[in-house]
């Protein structure tokens, strides 16, 4: 059974291909210990291998996926952590999940999030945080902790999430695992329940590079009910660089200077693998990204501002929590609000509807959006010069449980070096780099739209020379 | 002297365009189907459900934007106009806002603001006596309608009159029916019309405030709530109060106005570029494709052609270009007149004339060409008249008796003796001398250079010839018979 658990996704639907593994076997393995699910990763476990056949010929081998809880599963609960659409069952399949699905990927179960994808530590789940299975203490980052801490626990051979700000990237990095976000637009967003609308992207949570590029081959594409989703140029191989030489990376001065508050152990390994991809041949030089440091500023004000529109409809009208139901609709709405959504959905909600209202619009919204160019910008300069831009993931690795819930700034912090990325609508990386005293930190990668390929091929030369052992997670 | 007052109109009217599927989604368009059966996650607003643009939609947007020679922009976008109620499924609606589809243009003498497009709420429907939502026991919601493609008409504040406030969307709605764009019908609310009203002292260059009138659901109703505003506000005015900026419901059955809502009760709507939409950018093609699909001669522009190439009357002309059925009878009788490939002998003016009689006759709302009479039997009668073979008010009897039985006017003539009588018609000189006879002082003061004076010596001769004579020709026999 163990030796199951270890083999790689890729490993494992190599065997299944080769009838040397029997794919319900494998996923019958994974259902038991997701079903067990002392880390409260799993909102909904499935009840056995997928009645339909033919997996095993398919490219991702009938190794079964977990699934972040705001993908839509038709007939299974998608509540996005939610208590306002608790039990809620859609009547269709997210366009990501049913292109595993026909790709080989049949679905595992679903995964625990922060609610509606609001947070860095999946605290704000209203079915309980979710822990890290490194330390059973500490936070297993957010909004995918639950993906993410199935795959570095070995409750799933890997998982989907999504990212809006880093919600791939860094509970990836703080599980020790590898964590991509996508290109804005290179996977389809229908059936994920919303929060930012022009920053959320689907990627994939792996044990290791090779899987990771495994999987995204098979959700990338134009969706036509997706009006923002693009034909994606070229094609995801499989990663085989050795080496980095000829790879030019750039150290933004903004995002790691003294201010940024990145803690000695996560900068110390940061610069170890800075040396290891010298090693291999990349140079690295420092670069600006001058407008990054008002990212986290620009992203608290267009984030919530989309989601004060796509949390809207969660009314109490046609389906999820009402309250109040015969008072008047006013009242209705109120209690059904008040009573379905956490603190932090709350507080983002009121921040959103704040940067949208008449006379507050330009110097909020409208500045943030300019601001979000001038980003973009940095990083068009930034590719010119620079193959990619490199900095840890999250400045800390797992903090324990509760210990930054009283204090939303320094939560939003985590976010940091991760949201430019996601303003920018690039592409980036989160790669486990070694451990700080005990704790996995990771490694970010970030390049040019499009540049996934590359990316991967990067990432995958570096993985080898780094040699992370995830063992210690997967009990 | 308390000032004359101008009315102020502008419009704003929705039109649900008659694409096979709803904006952004497949769900098919219909109408009196069962509640919530063309549905599907994304005009429920489902979690996760996105839309995408209908491309039917535009290209018709883009088509009015054509025919109201507005300018089409290259790139438009959509924005959220945000806020609650159970219609609504995702608490916004999809609308564009500052960079609509169409801006400027114009129909007729009135200017066009712009033209967008948008998303239609679905349909509430209260259950309780009043139909309404106040005091309803219950109120159910038909997404069938959530989602159908809308485009929103702005107009400038250029209507002037109730009257025009009826016309002028008359003439768009034909407008709009000729593109095949739009069922365009009021009562199924395929066309809302609503209307900011304000007035002002006449010479003024200056908006009064402005009050938006809703809920008028055909133009009668328009003409007459407007006109009640009108008079509402004057009298505002007139007793030194001052108009409140509100929105307005008008009530027909009680010609009655009552508020909707104050200005400080307003949405705050929170417009801002939709995320899940990219910019709609007009190509060349979409361009020609919507130019080739254009009819070939718009309602304005046959109101141009009746006026300035055939001299129709501007009242006329424009009557003709909103009631397509009135300019198509119009046209084909002036073709039969110039039947078996004869030049036509018909004056179109003449002719043109006798068919707002017609239309009165028949019922202000039926076509003509249902009724029994004939287009080539008008251009007769209207021929004849030009001829003064007959006068005009037998001509008028004549019409009568066509449409009644229809037939041709020449033997209606014939039979009932209506023809005109002239100078050779025997019996006439006599009528004439006994005109004189009955008053031989305005006979006196006709000789005498008052001109004017033959006035009752001519209504004495058509009375007595029951207007079969033309007044033009009685003139002259009396003048005759007096030695001038």
């Amino acid at each position: 059974m163990s030796e199951l658990i270890d083999l790689s996704a890729a490993a494992a639907a190599e065997r299944i291909r080769a009838r040397e593994l029997d794919q319900a076997e494998l996923f019958d393995a994974y259902r038991e210990r997701a079903e067990a699910n002392d880390l409260n990763a799993f909102t909904w476990v499935a009840d056995g291998p997928p009645a339909r056949n033919g997996y095993a010929d398919k490219p991702l081998g009938g190794v079964p996926v977990a699934v972040k809880d705001l993908f839509c599963t038709e007939g299974v609960p998608s509540q996005s952590g939610s208590k306002i659409i608790e039990g809620y069952r859609p009547p269709y399949t997210a366009t990501v999940v049913s292109k595993l699905d026909e790709a080989g990927a049949p679905l595992l179960g679903k995964t625990n999030q922060d609610e509606f994808a609001m947070g860095s530590s999946n605290e704000n789940s209203a079915f309980g945080p979710v822990l890290n299975p490194w330390d059973r203490d500490r936070v297993p980052g957010g909004s995918s902790g639950g993906s993410a801490a199935a795959v570095a626990a070995g409750l799933a051979p890997w998982a989907i999430g999504t990212d809006t700000g880093g919600s791939i990237r860094q509970p990836a990095a703080l599980c020790g695992i590898v964590g991509l976000k996508p290109t804005y637009g290179a996977c389809s967003r229908y059936g994920m329940i919303a929060f930012a609308s022009s920053l959320d992207q689907a990627g994939p949570l792996t044990r290791d590079v090779t899987d990771a590029a495994l999987m995204f081959a098979q959700m990338i594409g134009h969706d036509p009910r997706d009006s923002t989703s693009l034909e994606f140029p070229g094609e995801i191989a499989l990663p085989r660089a050795e080496d980095l030489k000829g790879i030019r990376l750039g150290v933004p001065e903004e995002l790691m200077d003294e201010d940024s508050g990145i803690e000695p152990g996560v900068r110390d390994n940061y610069n170890a693998t800075l040396a290891l991809a010298e090693r291999l041949g990349a140079t690295v030089e420092r670069c600006r990204l001058p407008h990054a440091p008002h990212a986290l500023s620009a992203y608290y004000l267009i984030a919530p501002a989309e989601a004060s529109a796509n949390l809207a409809r969660f009314d109490g009208v046609r389906y999820g929590l009402r309250v109040g139901g015969d008072e008047d609709l006013v009242t209705m709405y109120r209690r059904t609000r008040e009573a379905g959504f956490g603190p932090e959905v709350k507080r983002r909600i009121m921040l959103g509807t704040y940067a949208l209202s008449s006379g507050y619009y330009d110097a909020y919204y409208g500045t943030a959006q300019k601001v979000r160019t001038k980003i973009a910008e940095d990083f068009s300069a930034a590719f010119e010069r620079f193959d990619f831009i490199v900095t840890p993931t999250s400045p800390w690795t797992a903090f324990e449980l509760g210990s930054k819930t009283a204090d939303p700034l320094a939560m939003y912090l985590n976010d940091f070096m991760t949201v430019p990325m996601s303003l920018a609508g690039t592409p980036a990386i989160s790669i486990p780099s070694g451990l700080s005293e005990g704790l996995p930190v990771g490694f970010q990668l970030a390049g040019p739209a499009f540049s996934e390929g590359r990316l991967l091929d990067a990432a995958y030369a570096l993985e080898r020379v780094i040699g992370f052992d995830g063992s210690g997670a997967r009990k | 002297m308390s000032p004359q007052y101008e009315p102020v109109i502008g419009l704003e009217i929705h039109v649900q365009l008659s694409a096979r599927t709803k904006m952004f989604c497949g769900c098919i368009l219909s109408f009196n189907d069962p509640p919530n059966i063309h549905t599907c996650p994304v005009c429920l607003g489902l979690p996760g459900a996105l839309p995408v643009l209908n491309e039917r939609a535009v290209h018709y947007g883009i088509m009015i934007g054509l025919a109201l020679d507005c300018d089409i922009a290259e790139r438009s976008l959509f924005h959220r106009k945000n806020y609650f109620y159970p219609d609504l499924p995702k608490g916004y609606q999809i609308s564009q806002y500052d960079v609509p589809l169409c801006l400027g243009g114009h129909l007729g003498d009135v200017r066009i603001h712009r033209v967008h497009l948008e998303e239609d709420a679905a349909k509430l429907n209260h259950l309780g006596t009043s139909g309404r939502i106040h005091g309803s026991d219950r109120s159910w919601v038909d997404f069938n309608r959530g989602g159908t493609p809308l485009v929103e008409i702005v107009t400038e504040p250029d209507l002037r009159s109730p009257e025009q406030a009826r016309e002028w969307p008359a003439l768009l709605r034909t407008t709009l029916r000729q593109l095949g764009v739009s069922d365009v019908n009021m009562e199924e609310g395929s066309l809302r019309v609503d209307a900011n009203v304000s007035v002002r002292p006449v010479g003024s260059t200056e908006l009064g405030t402005k009050t938006e009138l809703k809920n008028m659901n055909s133009f009668r109703f328009l003409e007459r709530g407007v006109r009640a505003e009108i008079a509402r506000q004057i009298a505002l005015l007139e007793s030194g109060e001052p108009v409140v900026q509100e929105t307005l419901h008008y009530d027909p059955s009680q010609n009655a106005i009552t508020s909707l809502r104050s200005k400080e009760e307003a949405h705050d709507y929170r417009y801002f570029p939709e995320p899940d939409l990219v910019p709609l950018v007009v190509t060349e093609e979409m361009l020609a494709a919507a130019r080739a699909d254009m009819p070939a001669e718009l309602p304005v522009e046959r109101a141009a052609r009746f006026e300035q190439q055939l001299g129709l009357h501007a009242d006329t002309a424009w009557l003709f270009a909103r009631r397509t059925d009135l300019g198509d009878y119009f046209e084909r009788a002036l073709a039969a007149a110039g039947g078996n490939g004869e030049p036509a002998t018909i004056d179109p003016v003449e002719l043109s004339n006798w068919i707002p009689q017609l239309a009165e006759r028949i019922g202000t709302e039926a076509d003509p060409a249902e009724s029994n009479v004939a287009p080539e039997s008008l251009a007769a009668l209207a021929t004849m008249v030009k001829a003064k073979e007959v006068s005009r008010d037998a001509a008028r009897e004549v019409l009568t008796r066509l449409v009644d039985e229809g037939g041709d006017p020449r033997a209606i003539v014939e039979r009932e003796g209506l023809g005109a009588i002239t100078g050779e018609d025997d019996g006439i000189g006599e009528i004439v001398d006994r005109a004189i006879a009955s008053d031989p002082a305005a006979a006196e003061q006709v000789k005498s250079g008052n001109g004017k004076a033959i006035g009752p010596l001519v209504g004495y001769v058509m009375r007595e010839t029951k207007g079969r004579a033309d007044g033009g020709e009685i003139t002259r026999l009396i003048r005759q018979r007096l030695g001038l």
